[in-house]
């Protein structure tokens, strides 16, 4: 199967603090070298913590961002070189949902406005066929058809989100980049954003990529789980096993946080100490090894690459 | 025996412009903690959870009132305080650590400052000595390079740090009491785990009691003896952390625990919970989950169910979940 997008050695570098002579300046690598591959009506979730690299990633896949080096391929074509009917087309095939359904919907913009606006800029549809997609659109993410005539502000946070899937679904996209798309609503209404994705992903055949903290979240809509640190990915392979049966001593660290669902799975131990350290100036080595529990002498003298460790590929000198 | 924090009956409310709109935030709520021990009061937004801290601490905005209820605080009813009372006990027998540690921390004070503040108020500790316990805080709380630390401004400090050092600020006096609103929210997952390990030591070290307001029932899972589910300004559920985890008696207890993704669970579906919850300032009649309930029948619509008993230290308020658990536990 041919992946529907493909990402090789993708680096984003940002430059930073330069001076009024221009000296002094640093750059923050903020996605250093990354490969990943998403397969049609599958999800890559990403993983990490703040100042990883995955908001970035999603910028690159977006092309909100362009790559310092590096490129991404859309059904074999390059991105970066894409222009005219070639980047309208990859707009269209690519439509985002991010995390705050507050800022991301015009407050003065009808509800229909919202979700025709991709339509009209992409499709030059009639009124009426225009109306009948908004319909059908609301339909499917599950609004009343009232909805149409209200503002964002008439919305629950649940509700809004609904409406931001809305319109990315509106001109039959291929991916959606989904940038934490459930943190900011309520507990009991995360569950069914979640299973509405599921749903539209099975019916409508949708990649996604799925970025989120919240590792359970993602281990659940996940086909496959990229974890990355400091710019890096240290672990990609299937979702089950990297969640259930991380390598990585950062991804064993990063699961063995996570929160439990029962009182009974309390552990007590955290192995990770310290904090990220600043992406300007990562360690030497392995970018990990100093808050690593498991750290040996090579590990500050040489940068572990990516490994197939049987079924997923591992960045570490232990495997 | 009796315990450290005794709430019963209390009730909050938010009164509009002209008197007219009456919302009420914390609605008839009971309940009671053991010295040491950490209660978890789970919510969503608008459940009233937040209002329910700040009425415990008396910091609630001039538009709110409490209408009843009282709080008995090791043994001292809190609402006949005056203010001037009040401020004697918050920050020395009671403390609160709020979500975001930059909006707590002053940003033109250095920590070692604000960290003194505490000590210099409460107990009269001159200023060399109350920085010098400042120092041995921030050690306490796993700060590295506590004599750099001190004398730095909180945005020289990551997130981490500063809720670390709003941790020092509580624990300063060595209340008895420390109140902690979503104090994680704002942290990556590790730091998080860091953060909580770190509470539970303060917590056994000094005997402290502590009460999480969360959204997380991760959090509760991970840290907490006693659990109350908030709805709507109500206590629906209480009692003790495996009781309500095992047997949930309300149903929107049990929908909010099945909804959660749990790892190696490779269920498609995750159980949800339909509709959305209430607008606080117009509640639904009868029991407010209602509307949502897949269990409801007409006396839920009417009535709003009183408290029951469903097990020991264990309480709901449902017509239907209550009587059918506590019979399938006797059976």
């Amino acid at each position: 199967m041919t992946p529907l997008l493909e990402a090789r050695g993708l680096t984003k570098h940002f430059p930073v603090g330069r001076g009024l002579l221009g000296r002094g300046g640093g750059v923050v690598r903020a996605v250093d070298d990354i490969a990943f591959t998403i397969e049609p009506g599958r999800t890559l979730g990403v993983v990490g913590e703040s100042g990883c690299g995955k908001t970035t990633t999603a910028k690159l896949v977006l092309r909100l961002e362009k790559p310092t080096a590096g490129q991404i391929l859309f059904q074999d074509q390059d991105v970066a070189g894409l222009e005219g009917e070639g980047l309208h087309f990859y707009r269209k095939s690519v439509q985002a949902v991010f995390q705050d359904p507050f800022a991301s919907l015009n407050p003065r913009m009808r509800v229909d406005a919202i979700i025709a606006e991709p339509l009209v800029t992409h499709e030059r549809l009639d009124g009426p066929a225009v109306a009948a997609r908004v319909a059908k659109l609301l339909d499917v993410v599950g609004l009343p058809a009232r909805s149409r005539e209200l503002f964002p502000h008439e919305f629950s946070g649940g509700q809004r989100q609904r409406i931001a899937i809305a319109r990315a679904l509106a001109i039959s996209p291929r991916l959606v980049v989904l940038d934490e798309p459930v943190s900011a609503l309520d507990v009991s209404i995360r569950a069914q954003i979640l299973n509405l994705l599921r749903d539209l992903q099975r019916e409508l055949g949708l990649s996604y990529l799925f970025i989120a903290h919240d590792l359970a979240a993602v281990a659940h809509m996940s086909h496959v789980i990229a974890v990355m640190y400091l710019g890096r990915i240290v672990e990609i392979g299937e979702a089950a096993q990297v969640a259930m049966a991380p390598q990585h001593p950062y991804t064993q660290a990063l699961f063995a946080a996570a929160l439990p669902a029962h009182p009974d799975d309390r552990r007590d131990d955290v192995p990770l100490f310290g904090e990220v350290p600043s992406p300007l100036n990562p360690p030497a080595g392995c970018r990990f090894h100093p808050r690593c529990p498991k750290v040996m002498p090579t590990c500050s003298q040489e940068e572990p690459k990516l490994k197939v460790s049987g079924v997923r590929q591992v960045a570490c000198h232990l495997y | 025996m009796s315990g450290l924090l005794e709430v019963s009956g209390l009730s909050t409310q938010y009164v509009g412009a002209r008197g007219t709109r009456v919302t009420r935030a914390v609605d008839d709520v009971s309940f009671s903690l053991e010295a040491g021990k950490t209660l978890g009061i789970v919510g969503e937004s608008g459940s009233g959870k937040t209002t329910l801290a700040l009425t415990l601490m008396r910091l609630l905005p001039p538009a709110a009132r409490i209408a009843a209820g009282s709080i008995r605080f090791e043994g001292e009813e809190l609402l006949s305080k005056s203010e001037r009372q009040m401020r004697a006990l918050r920050g020395k027998r009671m403390a609160m650590i709020l979500q975001d540690p930059m909006a707590s921390l002053n940003p033109l004070f250095t920590v070692g400052d604000q960290i003194a503040e505490t000590l210099r108020a409460h107990e009269a500790t001159p200023r060399r000595a109350a920085w010098a316990k400042a120092r041995d805080l921030l050690t306490s709380v796993n700060i590295a390079a506590p004599e750099r630390r001190v004398r730095e401004y909180p945005h020289e400090l990551s997130g981490g740090m500063r809720q670390r050092v709003v941790g020092a600020i509580a624990i300063s006096c060595g209340p008895k009491l420390l109140i902690a609103d979503e104090p994680t929210t704002s942290l990556d997952v590790t730091i998080q785990a860091q953060y909580l390990k770190l509470l539970g030591e303060i917590q056994r070290e000094h005997g402290l009691a502590l009460i999480f307001i969360t959204h997380n029932l991760g959090i509760v899972a991970r840290m907490c003896d006693q659990v109350a589910v908030m709805y709507a300004g109500r206590l629906v559920e209480a009692g003790p952390v495996r009781s309500i985890f095992n047997h949930p008696a309300h149903p929107y207890t049990r929908a909010l625990i099945e909804s959660i993704p749990k790892f190696g669970d490779a269920a498609e579906r995750l159980t949800a919970i339909e509709g959305q919850p209430p607008d606080p300032s117009a509640l639904p009649p009868g029991c407010a989950f209602h509307p949502r309930c897949p269990f409801v029948v007409d006396r839920c619509r009417a009535e709003a169910p009183p408290e029951s008993q469903v097990a020991a230290q264990h309480r709901t308020r449902c017509w239907v979940a209550a009587p059918a658990l506590a019979g399938a536990l006797k059976g």
